[in-house]
């Protein structure tokens, strides 16, 4: 098999919120550090984390979406060059898409048409959207109802078009299927590994292991704004194969492995322990993960756990 | 269509309702006024020359010595029957009256009302694009100001300015002086409202600059526009196709509503300027206990005002695609 070319690169990133607490003192909050991340052409990679981990701000961080008060460091490189302020604008809604949530994230008051189409009117975009809704079996009514119109169904594929406007190399996909039903996470999951396929490099993020399983290449393990293990989809299949302790505690938290969850909750940024930020949960802590923990590369994977072999 | 019909009945009521609730109140607050309607139009000089004759004559006349509820009785009996009486002062009926006032008045009010509504908006929108700018700051503390300074001091202010020292525009009154009617042009009526409007605008601008501002920057927060720039629009067309969009819902229901500041607004500064209008004549009826006139003014107001709030949401019906096309989920 030839090599694919790698098409994101995210090295050591961080993203760091700049906060008044009373008295008006600055507190800084590492939302995110020490994020590592790569991604090839045609692969889809899901990072997996619990809810208020800062998987969304990895995203935002992507397309220079991060709010004014967010501080950004590390590295990233898309298409083997840094991704700096300007390659963002340019880039972003065109090579970089995002692929949202929910409708909520689509204007309530405009069409969906020329919402797609970001207001402009020229032919060729609406031929060009005419053509991605047949291929998502979407009416061309569609196009006229508002937002709050459109159905459950109807939603996420919408929500995909939106993203085949442009030409994307990196596709984002934050979170696309919460509370959706079995079948239609499959079917959404299914047009983002249709994504992949045709050869851009997919990025989903998600809370949900099982998911990330069934359609993702490789699984990112991410734990209280940190990536803990980068790993095989294939890896997940035995608990042995895995690197990190907090991986296979995911692993052993799966209904179809027993269902077992660990105690303890992930720490908030402004309670992180020394070194290793799962060390208080984790039963094999020892004085040696209260340090520096270096991302190591470890059978065909790379973990971020000094214990690991 | 049958839901139209109750909910346009609905409405009716509610007007008669507080058609009636307004008139009494402002009926009550008359009557128990301290002013004494004979000293207060004939003077105290003159009333101690006439004799007890002609004060009774009088006293009739003003209704002095009647209980109120029978007065107001009977007021509320003729303006059921289409008659607002014979106003005490300008010895006219009182719809003629009125109906001169508001023309005057109505003139003032739109200029104002289409300007501070305008203006409003166009600086809610700047100031909310980016919150914190210096042009933000700027216009938020120009609106701050503004909206803690009263119409009436505002518009004395302008008066010595522009018509003291810069005797740009004229002193007082609606037409010149010294001409008659025939002679006035429409040039002199609007140079002699400019000033009168342009102050009524300026604080009626302020409301509506604060609340765009907040709607704006709840826009620019929103998740829709985090898409929108993840999806490369700029700011520029974000505004354009988000920010505007959004923003105006509220500004049109807000405009609607000011209706009722620019009427409370206009009795202060026609006063100052001296513009013979529906405020003015307001000031005049209650100082001079002309009550059919008062009331008159009383209830015009009220369904001006109703009349708004009644407009703003009908309007955001139609609007709102969410309400229109969605109204029955």
């Amino acid at each position: 098999m030839e090599e694919k070319k790698i098409i994101l690169d995210i090295h050591d990133f961080s993203v760091t919120f700049e906060q008044y607490e009373k008295g008006f003192r600055k507190m800084e909050l590492p939302v995110i550090r020490n994020l590592d991340v790569t991604i090839h052409e045609g692969e889809m990679v899901a990072v997996v984390g619990s809810s208020g981990s800062g998987k969304s701000l990895l995203a935002h961080g992507i397309l220079g979406i991060l709010p004014y008060n967010a501080a950004v460091g590390g590295e990233i490189l898309y298409d083997g060059e840094p991704l700096t302020k300007e390659r963002q604008e340019a880039l972003r809604g065109n090579e970089i898409v995002l692929v949202p949530q929910s409708v909520a994230y689509l204007d309530p008051l405009m069409k969906i048409g020329p919402q797609i189409c970001r207001g402009r009117k020229e032919g060729a975009l609406r031929d060009k959207l005419n053509k991605i809704f047949r291929n998502y079996h979407l009416k061309e009514e569609v196009q006229q109802l508002y937002p709050f119109e459109l159905s459950g169904g109807m939603n996420r594929r919408v929500l995909v078009s939106t993203a085949l406007m442009g030409n994307p190399r990196l596709v984002i996909a934050d979170e696309p299927t919460p509370g959706l039903h079995m079948d239609m996470v499959r079917r959404v999951m299914s047009h983002f590994r249709e994504l992949a396929d045709q050869g851009a490099g997919v990025l989903l993020i998600t809370h949900d292991l099982e998911q990330a399983l069934e359609v993702a290449d490789r699984v990112v393990v991410f734990y209280a704004g940190t990536t803990v293990e980068d790993a095989d989809a294939a890896d997940f299949q035995t608990e042995e194969t895995l690197r990190h302790p907090y991986s296979r505690a995911l692993w052993r938290a799966l209904p179809q492995n027993g269902f077992r969850f660990i105690s303890g909750t992930q720490p908030y940024v402004k309670e992180l322990p020394e070194g290793c930020p799962f060390g208080p949960r984790c039963g094999r802590c020892s004085e040696a993960c209260r340090g520096e923990i270096p991302y190591r590369s470890v059978r065909g994977g790379r973990v971020r756990c000094v214990q690991s072999a | 269509m049958k839901g139209n019909v109750v909910w346009i009945g609905k409405q009716m009521i509610r007007m008669i309702l507080l058609i009636f609730f307004v008139s009494a109140a402002a009926f009550m607050l008359v009557s128990i006024s301290p002013i004494d309607p004979l000293q207060a139009n004939v003077g105290q000089a003159a009333l101690g020359t006439m004799s007890q004759e002609q004060i009774e004559k009088l006293q009739v006349y003003w209704g002095v010595g009647e209980p109120p509820v029978e007065r107001f009785l009977a007021w509320a009996g003729d303006f059921f029957r289409g008659d607002m009486g014979i106003s005490l002062l300008y010895r006219q009926p009182v719809s003629k009256v009125i109906g001169v006032k508001l023309v005057n008045s109505l003139w003032l009010m739109t200029i104002a009302w289409i300007l501070s509504g305008i203006m409003g908006f166009i600086l809610g929108i700047l100031s909310g694009i980016r919150e914190g700018s210096f042009l933000d700051k700027l216009i938020k503390g120009y609106s701050l100001l503004i909206a803690s300074t009263p119409a009436f001091w505002l518009a004395l202010v302008f008066l010595m300015i522009f018509s003291v020292w810069l005797k740009l525009f004229p002193i007082g009154l609606s037409v010149p002086i010294g001409v008659e009617t025939s002679g006035v042009t429409m040039l002199d009526r609007i140079h002699h409202a400019i000033l009168p409007a342009v102050t009524l605008s300026i604080t009626g601008i302020a409301n509506i600059t604060l609340h765009t501002r907040e709607k704006m920057i709840e826009i620019m927060e929103s998740d829709y526009v985090l898409f929108a720039r993840a999806r490369g629009e700029s700011t520029f067309s974000i505004v354009k196709n988000h920010g505007l969009r959004n923003a105006v819902l509220p500004a049109v229901t807000l405009q609607f509503a000011s209706i009722s500041e620019i009427f409370g607004g206009s009795v202060l500064v026609e006063q100052v300027f001296s513009y013979p209008g529906l405020g003015q004549a307001a000031v005049t009826a209650g100082l001079g206990s002309d009550v059919p006139l008062l009331l008159g003014i009383t209830v015009i107001s009220a369904v001006f005002v109703f009349g708004g709030n009644l407009i703003a949401n009908i309007l955001y019906g139609i609007i709102d695609p969410r309400i229109r096309r969605g109204g029955v989920r």
